[in-house]
């Protein structure tokens, strides 16, 4: 084959490849991806298995069950808020007023988190509260 | 101190301005001394970032709360050791810790290649000075780490309890080391396609920052990797977090371009590839900085809202507009000297290397991106998880773990069937050993897990038979004993063997990683003390419960003894330290140590077979009506009475524990993570380290003008 046509051949081989490899990767992201919504959002959605990436605050009063954490998420701003009830290691930093970020699915009245899936901003972390 | 530390600040800002302007002006002129202002201003901006550094870090020593930053992240009863660190806990802090770093690299790359590179250097000089205005713009305008606090504080906040570990100390200078360093061969890159100087003279001179900023970045990571599987209670040591994934991104096309450039050197092949790689290894950098800054992805690294977004937006928009502008203007020169002569040659191992390496870094910053991606799709955010990262990640870097065995040993040019024969029948051998060894002890099937065993035998086995070959053909040649002829046949090739002995070391991190992962074991349990559960052949019995009170916190915890086949193995003692939150107003004297940060101490047995993790979540919440008691009852109890009612809550848990949540972990082989990172380390200071006459000549050069002048008096 002359080099020139081979050289050519390569290059739509390698970018056929490549498109290929994109669009798998595009259609696969869309696919397994969690919708990252707020309570406010989430507050009347239907129980049909999804899966929802909840953002929002935890609202003062949680209580553990043996290995059980309930606990209520409300908006950042405003007070819309909802039940969560959640299996799994509890981040150390997970307290009343802090921001998390826990996946969940709808079950009945409430919400269940994914095991492990709860995860606590640090909020001290670069901010910098007034000292006393 | 708070004068001079501010009048620091403005008088870097003017030396990073004056200094760009004189390179500038040096470059298109050819006055070299103008050049020669521009490479002291450099060194001048160090300086008094240092300054301003030390000023800062004395406040913190001293706890002076007139400063408000060392007010809000600091406190008497701060360890010195996390003193000094607390100052890089900060936004204001760890930007002036990055910039100080980038001139102090910088002033270092400078020095270096004052008398090389002529042409390209001031641009460069310009290029680093620039980011060095940007980032002191930044804390001038948006993040002031030197703000006065009238009147001061009594008391500081102190560091979060979650930042005190030792790795705190070295663990964000040397990821702010690795970005920072990437940024100097990024400016002479854009210095060689300004001045259209774009042989191999400039890779060869920033070649070695380059394998710098690989380490330090590497070991940042690691580093981090480790603190989180020792001391963060969740058992992991990667989580696909954004802020992680910001830090592999630059790593990953940094060690695609440290293996590319091999073959521009060798072959003059790949440039546009190449520039191309060092300038995308640059922005990423800036970009993981941005990402860290931004707090535009949701992140466990939570860095809250940030007003400096947009100027970071802007900065990566006019480095990518410019680096792509001068790649394409400059095509023509940067075309490749030779071609590829066949699929089976090492330019072709490092070629496919590469794509995989670039792969793997489009795939997670695809991921990490994603929640903004999809955002601009669809209007909603959406964000995907550790098995959509792991469908990926998984087999590109099986394959990048067989080409790190292909690479070191397979031909340059064209590989013969002979050559083939002779170099890839040991590695196969081993990697068919590997799946044998496999198939045969591993209890149930874990495919993944096999093929990079398979890949880290294959590995072993190449870089091994290159080093037994070289130390054999030396003893044969010298007579040398076997240890004298293998370490000066390391001392006297340092780039090739540190670059297999860093081969070695990704493979033991490769197998160690894949064991970890698909062997583990997890059990999540409530006990008793008396009580015991079996985790994959280990008996974990909860002896008793612990309580102590020390000058800043509360820790509960448990014994835990662990057991396999009727031996003790190790006594483990995880616990939970509960820090008092500032508030004591709201919460009472004692009830604030229940409202304020709780960090996790793991009780952790390592081991080259196995870990044991183990993490206590003890119950607190029967303590709700004691503390409440206590606190009515001594609502203005001083520090000294607060330790001695913590220490009765501490007894009462002591004696009659409620039962507590555990988390037990038996993981094989996540040593060889850390020992596979020590030996990849140890590899690249050997690859940096220079050869011996260089090292001579650089002695000889320094004390020539001392010699010229003794020479002068006689």
């Amino acid at each position: 084959m002359d080099p020139r046509a081979k050289r050519t051949f390569r290059l739509v081989v390698a970018l056929g490849a490549a498109v290929l490899l994109a669009a798998a990767l595009v259609y696969t992201s869309f696919g397994a991806a969690s919708e990252a919504t707020t309570p406010a959002a989430l507050a009347n959605a239907p129980a049909d298995g999804r899966s929802y990436q909840l953002t929002g605050k935890v609202v003062p009063g949680y209580r553990r069950e043996g290995g059980v954490l309930h606990f209520r998420v409300r908006e950042r701003a405003g007070r819309v808020s909802v039940p969560v009830r959640y299996e799994g290691v509890v981040p150390d930093p997970f307290r009343a007023g802090r921001e998390v970020i826990v996946t969940v699915r709808r079950e009945g009245n409430g919400f269940v988190a994914e095991r492990d899936s709860l995860i606590t901003k640090c909020p001290s972390k670069f901010s910098s509260e007034e000292a006393s | 101190m708070l004068t001079l530390g501010r009048a620091s600040l403005v008088l870097a800002l003017a030396i990073a301005l004056v200094g760009i302007v004189s390179s500038l002006y040096g470059a298109r002129s050819g006055r070299a001394e103008w050049v020669a202002v521009g490479r002291r201003s450099m060194y001048a901006l160090f300086g008094v970032l240092t300054v301003t550094m030390v000023v800062l870090e004395a406040a913190f020593l001293r706890s002076d709360f007139s400063f408000r930053l060392v007010a809000s992240h600091s406190s008497t009863t701060t360890p010195t050791f996390y003193k000094l660190t607390a100052m890089w806990s900060s936004q204001e802090g760890s930007l002036l810790l990055w910039v100080w770093l980038l001139s102090g690299w910088a002033s270092l790359a400078v020095f270096a290649t004052r008398k090389r590179l002529r042409d390209i250097a001031p641009y460069a000089t310009s290029v680093l000075l620039g980011f060095g205005a940007f980032f002191v713009s930044l804390i001038l305008l948006f993040a002031h780490p030197i703000q006065l606090l009238d009147p001061a504080a009594v008391e500081g906040n102190g560091l979060p309890p979650l930042l005190r570990h030792p790795s705190m100390m070295i663990h964000p200078p040397m990821l702010y080391s690795g970005y920072t360093l990437f940024t100097i061969p990024f400016a002479f890159a854009l210095g060689a396609l300004i001045t259209r100087r774009l042989d191999a003279s400039w890779i060869r001179s920033t070649r070695r920052f380059a394998l710098l900023a690989w380490l330090c970045l590497g070991t940042g990571i690691l580093l981090g990797a480790r603190w989180s599987w020792s001391e963060l209670g969740w058992g992991g040591y990667w989580a696909w977090d954004p802020v992680e994934n910001a830090s592999l991104l630059p790593w990953l096309t940094g060690t695609a371009f440290l293996h590319s450039l091999m073959v521009q050197e060798k072959r003059g092949m790949l440039r546009v590839w190449n520039v191309s790689l060092v300038l995308a290894t640059g922005i990423l950098a800036i970009m993981g900085t941005f990402l860290v800054r931004s707090g535009i992805l949701e992140s466990i690294h939570a860095f809250g809202a940030s007003t400096l977004g947009v100027p970071f937006l802007v900065l990566l928009g006019v480095l990518m507009i410019s680096s792509a502008a001068l790649v394409l203007t400059r095509r023509r020169e940067l075309r490749s000297e030779a071609r590829l002569d066949s699929v089976f040659s090492r330019e072709a191992a490092f070629l496919l290397n590469n794509l995989a390496l670039v792969g793997l870094c489009f795939v997670i910053m695809w991921g990490t991106f994603f929640p903004l991606i999809s955002e601009i799709v669809t209007g909603r955010q959406a964000s995907v998880g550790a098995p959509w990262f792991d469908r990926y990640t998984v087999p590109l870097a099986i394959a990048l773990v067989f080409l790190s065995g292909i690479g070191p040993v397979i031909a340059w040019r064209r590989a013969t069937l002979g050559n083939l024969r002779r170099n890839f029948v040991v590695p196969t051998a081993a990697a068919g050993a590997a799946l044998l060894a496999g198939l045969t002890l591993a209890g149930e099937p874990k495919p993944t897990a096999l093929a990079m065993f398979c890949g880290a035998a294959f590995a072993l086995g190449a870089v091994g038979q290159e080093f037994w070959r070289g130390t054999r053909a030396r003893r044969a040649a010298t007579g040398e004993s076997l240890p004298l002829a293998l370490a000066t046949l390391v001392g006297r090739n340092r780039r090739r063997y540190g670059g297999y002995l860093v081969h070695v070391g990704m493979a033991l991190l490769f197998l160690g990683v894949a064991a970890s992962s698909a062997f583990q074991h997890v059990r999540d349990v409530r006990l008793q003390p008396g009580q015991s559960v079996r985790v994959e052949g280990h008996d974990i019995r909860y002896v008793r419960a612990t309580g102590t009170v020390d000058r800043e916190k509360l820790s509960l915890g448990a014994l835990l003894r662990v057991s396999k086949d009727g031996h003790e193995v190790a006594t483990l003692r995880p616990s939970r330290g509960y820090y008092p939150s500032p508030d004591a107003r709201q919460f009472g004297p004692i009830g604030r140590y229940f409202e304020g940060e709780a960090t996790s101490e793991v009780g952790l047995k390592t081991g080259l077979e196995r870990d044991v993790w183990t993490s206590v979540e003890p119950n607190i919440d029967s303590f709700g009506r004691m503390v409440d008691g206590i606190d009515r009852r001594f609502p203005l109890a001083d520090a000294a009475s607060q330790g001695l009612l913590l220490g009765v809550i501490a007894e009462r848990y002591r004696l009659d524990p409620p039962p507590a949540g555990f988390r037990m972990i038996v993981s094989p082989l996540v040593t060889w993570i850390w020992l596979g990172g020590l030996v990849a380390i140890s590899g690249a200071l050997i690859a940096i380290w220079p050869k011996p006459k260089r090292a001579r000549a650089w002695v000889v050069a320094a004390s020539r003008p001392r010699l010229g002048r003794a020479v002068g008096r006689a």
